[in-house]
């Protein structure tokens, strides 16, 4: 019940609350005006809604290639018992501690074209700053989803190596037909986690780019930050917050169903 | 304004830029943030009394360096005859320069706001107007003839909105400047540009010696809209963004516009501002750098560029900082003595504000000549009309005389463009000059776009 009351207060209440703003007009100052469907409308006929909305899927869908080929194998590396890994996983976790904020000023300070250690026009053009945002989310991010990935794949009876390794099978064909398989939830799990944490992407985006160069870094919440925060159109921006939360839920609700309800199974079914 | 970001002189800005620029661009780079004393919103006391008498007096500032003006200016009123006898106490509340903007919109929409602000007039405060949160001072300050005489008229004007002063001037002007590199002009044999062709020249000159002719911080949009301020009003005039400022959207579509658009473009593919201008940042000292070092020879910035460079390369600014109006555009109708910029900051009056008697009491200080003074010795230079004889004590007399001048004698003084405008719109105006410098839209596009800002 304490749970369900907490949650009810500061997630639903305020989300309730962003909702009914998505109907107004309110600039921050006196009281919400409605203006019904405006914000909505607006959203619809946004050019850049439809640029944001492509640039969050390709940063998503970018983000997730990067991140769980790296963190899956790391992290089925770390599963092994060998002490070394054990230290070398500790000191790896290292940046998934750090405030997301002060690695993008770090970020930021290192691709700087003056002082910085790579000396090119990064931030300032469109594929650099893009792939810059992967890679310092990536950064940030892979230590987490490697520690998912190793306790997943210490999950994996021992026994079922040690028949294929009777059965002669090599290295190789012992992670793709036994690893993988078995990590298909931890999979899932990771996947849902890097999605929705796609879609809040937004500390790296506002010191890195800001968005630019011109609009072609503009991920959705950053376009959520600019109309309430910079432009102070906070019924637009809770219309596009509002959208966010439902895109989140579809795609999380999507993901589940692909990978079926069967997370919560065992994996060791049938042994 | 981010563009408010960064400028108290704004910008995040504003000059704000804040942000995002906006705002204030006096930057003492590297000085890491100002102190916050007690930031929250919570320290905030207007009670809603109708006209009470007594009572403490909030005043929202920017806090940068320039603070200590105001703080002493406020231990000064607290003692003082005029404070004692409309029995009111200022409080300082300092506020980060980067939050400024959103953190005064937060406090100004809730129970606890702030009886008097800092703001850079026109635009910034037209939100706060039209909600009918501002005192109008106009009869005040034309029944006071301190007020009345005490400021440029230029300034004063630069803060009003619909004609009415909502303002008074309380820190130094801010005007943008074309500040060149004495030694890389004498080595070059280069005289400072007082027209386009001179100008194409110069850069002619300096690219042969692979000198990029300008340090730009494109990384932050308002370095960028400095360059349309100052374009648009040579090639048409002050009254093309005038017209603009009043809310007639078409005026993006006058042809000084599109002209100074295309002006842009060609700097850019001419490689004036260098190929990586876009990932230059004004606020954490790159393009101040590059200028220093020589890497550029010119940078076009506002007057706190000087503090900047007096903070980060002392000797250079001492002894090779030199400094011009922007040239004319041949063709052009605008006056080379028009300014572009911050006229200055300004307070403004909460008519929430539980003891007016005191706050207006309180603001007249600003044109006092010991409020002036305190300022110069800042480095500033004030905007009251009996600035000149003061400047001889400020730290470097040539230039605060300079800027002093330029301001004094300028036809008009066009406030910077993402402060004379509303946030709705100066936000995507900035996005719309950003895709402009950075090729992701063309003049014509541009110029399309800006039309349909409303």
């Amino acid at each position: 019940m304490p749970g369900v009351l907490f949650f009810a207060f500061f997630a639903v209440v305020p989300m309730g609350l962003a909702f009914y703003l998505s109907f107004t007009s309110w600039d921050g100052l006196g009281d919400p005006t409605p203006v019904g469907l405006d914000n909505w409308r607006k959203l619809i006929d946004d050019d850049r809604m439809v640029q944001s909305l492509w640039l969050t899927v390709l940063l998503t869908a970018a983000s997730w290639v990067f991140q769980t080929v790296i963190a899956l194998l790391l992290g089925v590396w770390a599963a092994g018992r060998q002490r070394n890994r054990a230290v070398l996983s500790a000191i790896f976790f290292v940046p998934f501690l750090l405030s997301s904020t002060a690695i993008a000023l770090l970020f930021y300070a290192l691709l700087d074209p003056n002082f910085g250690i790579i000396r090119e026009n990064i931030l300032g053009s469109s594929s650099g700053a893009f792939l810059a945002i992967v890679f310092v989310g990536g950064w940030q991010f892979i230590p987490f989803h490697t520690l998912i990935y190793q306790g997943g794949a210490r999950q994996i009876p021992e026994v079922l190596y040690q028949a294929a390794a009777i059965d002669g099978a090599g290295r190789y064909r012992q992670f793709f037909s036994i690893t993988l398989p078995q990590l298909r939830h931890t999979v899932t799990t990771s996947t849902v986690l890097m999605v929705v944490g796609s879609l809040t992407y937004f500390e790296t985006v506002l010191i890195l780019t800001k968005g630019g160069p011109g609009t072609d870094t503009a991920i959705l919440p950053y376009l959520m930050y600019e109309a309430g925060f910079k432009s102070y159109d906070f019924g637009y921006a809770s219309a596009i917050a509002s959208f966010l939360v439902l895109v989140a839920t579809g795609l999380s609700l999507i993901l589940v169903r692909l990978t079926g309800f069967g997370g919560m199974r065992s994996t060791r079914e049938g042994m | 304004m981010e563009s408010n970001n960064g400028r108290s002189n704004d910008g995040q800005p504003t000059g704000g830029g804040l942000s995002s620029r906006t705002f204030s661009r006096r930057w003492v780079l590297g000085a890491g943030a100002t102190t916050l004393l007690a930031t929250g919103l919570t320290a905030c006391g207007s009670d809603d009394g109708p006209g009470g008498s007594g009572g403490t007096i909030d005043a929202f500032v920017y806090g940068d360096d320039a603070v200590k003006v105001q703080q002493a200016a406020v231990e000064r009123f607290n003692k003082s005859a005029a404070g004692k006898s409309a029995k009111g106490k200022v409080k300082l509340v300092r506020i980060p320069g980067a939050d400024y903007t959103s953190k005064l919109r937060t406090a100004m929409g809730s129970p606890s706001a702030p009886d008097v602000f800092f703001n850079w007039g026109g635009g910034s405060i037209k939100a706060y107007q039209e909600a009918k949160q501002l005192v109008d001072l106009t009869d005040t300050i034309e029944g006071d003839p301190v007020l009345k005489s005490g400021f440029l008229p230029s300034v004063l004007a630069a803060g009003e909105l619909g004609g009415r002063n909502y303002g008074i001037p309380m820190r130094g002007m801010q005007p943008v400047i074309l500040f060149y590199n004495k030694s890389v002009f004498a080595e070059h044999k280069l005289q400072p540009p007082t027209t386009w062709d001179q100008l194409q020249d110069i850069n002619a000159k300096l690219k042969k010696a692979k000198i990029t002719p300008f340090a730009l911080g494109g990384a932050d949009t308002w370095t960028e809209l400095m360059w349309l301020e100052y374009l648009v009003d040579r090639i048409g005039g002050p009254e093309v963004f005038a017209k603009i400022q009043e809310g007639d959207a078409s005026a993006w579509g006058d042809p000084a516009v599109l002209k100074a658009a295309e002006t842009v473009k060609e700097l850019i593919d001419d490689g004036a501002f260098g190929s990586k201008f876009s990932s230059v940042s004004y606020v954490n000292g790159g393009a101040p750098a590059v200028f220093a070092k020589g890497k550029a020879a010119m940078h076009l910035m506002g007057s706190w560029e000087y503090s900047t460079q007096l903070g980060k390369f002392p000797s250079f600014a001492k002894n090779n900082l030199g400094w011009c109006a922007f040239p004319t555009v041949e063709g052009g109708t605008g006056d080379i003595r028009n300014v572009v910029g911050n006229p200055t900051n300004y307070w403004s009056v909460n008519t929430r504000a539980s003891n007016k008697d005191a706050a207006i009491a309180f603001l007249k200080d600003c044109a006092s000549e010991t409020y002036a003074k305190a300022l110069v010795a800042n480095g500033d230079i004030p905007t009251t009309s009996n600035a000149a004889k003061l400047l001889d004590a400020s730290p470097n007399p040539e230039f605060a005389k300079f800027q002093y001048g330029m301001v004094e004698k300028a036809p008009s003084f066009t406030l910077s463009w993402d402060q004379a405008l509303g946030a709705d719109i100066a936000t995507p105006m900035l996005t719309e000059i950003n895709k402009l410098f950075v090729g992701k839209s063309s003049p014509s596009q541009f110029v399309s776009a800006l039309k349909e800002l409303k």
